[in-house]
């Protein structure tokens, strides 16, 4: 019988965190760059070299080990685990027990992707005999918001949930962005603007919809004994969990409940020995307004179908008692395309107290949580300055 | 039915009797002769119980609408033309599939999850026929 994990809480800690110099839309960088940019960034921010470093982990479409040769790293331990957007967010678990096993022991996650741009991206490896080219492509899928708006008009109809509800999560996100100087988007937003933006896949509208930028993002790891004596507060690792139950969107188990994070955050919360009233900020992956409102109730902090009602009044907004998505998200700070290391990012900043006008008072315990595909995968991670 | 620019299915092993039966306007879905499973897609597997003793049984091809999507900005050149209704068919047997729901305007609010659905087999070149759905008469 698996243990859950639990001799790995607070082994590992965060020591470096960091985005890319410049964030957005950057036809004069590659993805790879973006990598390099974020992964410098992040030993700076660790108070780290280059060569401290003996475990890369990534995600994308090509093999991990490009990012390392890029960046001229010879890594002892590579993992390219790749469940999509939250696989960053795996990466910490995967990088937790490595260092745990005493098989390397500083670990970089990175992240460089070209989502808007396109530059030195990889192509599609679907090829027209694919179970997705047979089965969803001759019935005209169109990309992730055609895919998630079937979850979101299922939970519409069986919970009720409105678009005035799925707007709230947008409205409020936007001013978490008003407050992030490297926010893409940081105009005022209103639920009747949301709800005026161009129709896409009904029922989701423009702006229920991520942004695609380029960018980077890096976070360094190592073990909570190296990690004290580094130039940052270490940001210990107390619970992780991940999960994947699909992977094309008509595979879904229930396209109203997500299982693949509820089964990421029990994992995560049971290793942790905390619960959801404990959480101080959360950090959950917005690729569409219907997303978090999902997680929210498959981690627990609400009832199944209460998603919506839950995040009314903006509740998620700056003032309001439930802080979510400081950085302003995947709908306006930013989203390459894999947005899962972001959250990583901004909770850390969080747990140390840099995030300045956007700064949660009395930040203890951060969860992050991660989509992949289309619900198909999830991870969670729960992270505190305190063991 | 020459000409037709929409994505089409190149079948494998495991799914080309499926498709076969497609050409014919049949939906065969598999069923596991182990546990009895009837699943979708084809796989050569079942993934309840990871049988290979599989057989493939006639379906109804009466279902219902489980959910859907309207949508606005499609698939490039997508044969239907946008507006168009990508649905969810949960089939009398059991499994779900991905199709077009046809035969009825692509507004949300004529439409119900729920609504008896029925297959209905389009001949789009001389190999395939893809099931899309609807309104059940």
């Amino acid at each position: 019988m698996t243990r859950g994990g639990r001799d790995l809480r607070g082994r590992v800690a965060i020591v470096g965190v960091a985005e890319s110099d410049e964030m957005g839309r950057l036809p004069h960088k590659s993805a790879f760059a973006l990598h390099a940019e974020a992964a410098r960034n992040a030993l700076a921010d660790a108070g780290l070299e280059k060569d401290d470093v003996d475990a890369v982990f990534t995600a994308g479409l090509w093999m991990a080990s490009e990012a390392a040769e890029y960046m001229g790293l010879k890594p002892r331990y590579v993992d390219g685990t790749q469940i999509g957007g939250c696989s960053f967010i795996a990466h910490v678990e995967h990088a937790m027990a490595a260092i745990a096993a005493g098989l390397c022991e500083v670990a970089l996650i990175t992240h460089g992707e070209s989502g808007a741009s396109r530059v030195a991206m990889p192509g599609t490896r679907f090829g027209p005999d694919s179970f997705r080219l047979q089965f969803e492509a001759p019935f005209g899928l169109a990309g992730p918001p055609t895919g998630y708006a079937l979850a979101a008009a299922r939970h519409m109809h069986e919970f009720g949930t409105t678009s005035e509800q799925l707007a709230e999560v947008a409205v409020a996100t936007r001013k978490w962005a008003a407050l992030n100087p490297r926010a893409l988007m940081r105009e005022p937003l209103t639920v009747d603007e949301v709800l005026a933006s161009r129709m896409i896949s009904w029922p989701l509208r423009l702006l229920d919809c991520c942004l695609v930028t380029d960018a980077g993002g890096a976070v360094v790891l190592t073990s909570a004994e190296r990690a004290r004596d580094l130039r940052k507060r270490p940001v210990y690792v107390l619970g992780t969990g991940e999960a994947s139950t699909h992977v094309m969107v008509s595979q879904m188990p229930d396209f109203a409940r997500w299982e693949a994070a509820r089964l990421s955050g029990e994992r995560a919360f049971a290793m942790a020995g905390v619960g959801p009233a404990d959480v101080d900020v959360a950090m959950l992956y917005d690729a569409f307004t219907i997303v978090p409102i999902m997680a929210l109730e498959a981690l627990g902090f609400c009832q199944p179908g209460e998603g919506g009602p839950f995040v009314a009044g903006q509740r998620t907004a700056p003032g309001g008692d439930f802080p979510m998505n400081t950085n302003g998200g995947g709908l306006s700070y930013t989203h390459t395309g894999m947005y899962g290391i972001f959250t990583l990012i901004e909770a850390a900043r969080q747990l140390r107290g840099e995030c300045d006008a956007r700064q949660v008072a009395d930040c203890r315990l951060a969860i992050c949580h991660g989509l992949g595909g289309m619900f198909s995968a999830a991870a969670t991670l729960l992270a505190s300055t305190e063991v | 039915m020459p000409d037709y620019r929409g994505p089409l299915p190149v079948p494998t092993p495991e799914t080309r009797a499926y498709w076969e039966a497609a050409r014919r306007h049949a939906l065969e879905v598999p069923r596991c002769r182990g546990c009895g499973h009837r699943f979708f897609y084809p796989r050569a597997a079942c993934p309840r119980c990871l049988s290979g003793d599989l057989e493939w049984v006639r379906a109804s091809g009466r279902g219902t609408l489980h959910t859907f999507t309207v949508v606005h900005r499609g698939l490039r050149d997508f044969p239907l033309g946008t507006p168009y209704v990508i649905a969810v068919v949960e089939l009398e047997e059991g499994p779900r599939l991905m199709t077009n729901l046809v035969g009825v305007e692509p507004d949300p609010a004529r439409l119900r999850i729920g609504m008896p659905v029925e297959v209905v087999f389009e001949d789009v070149t001389a190999e395939i026929a893809l099931p899309r759905f609807r309104p059940a008469t």
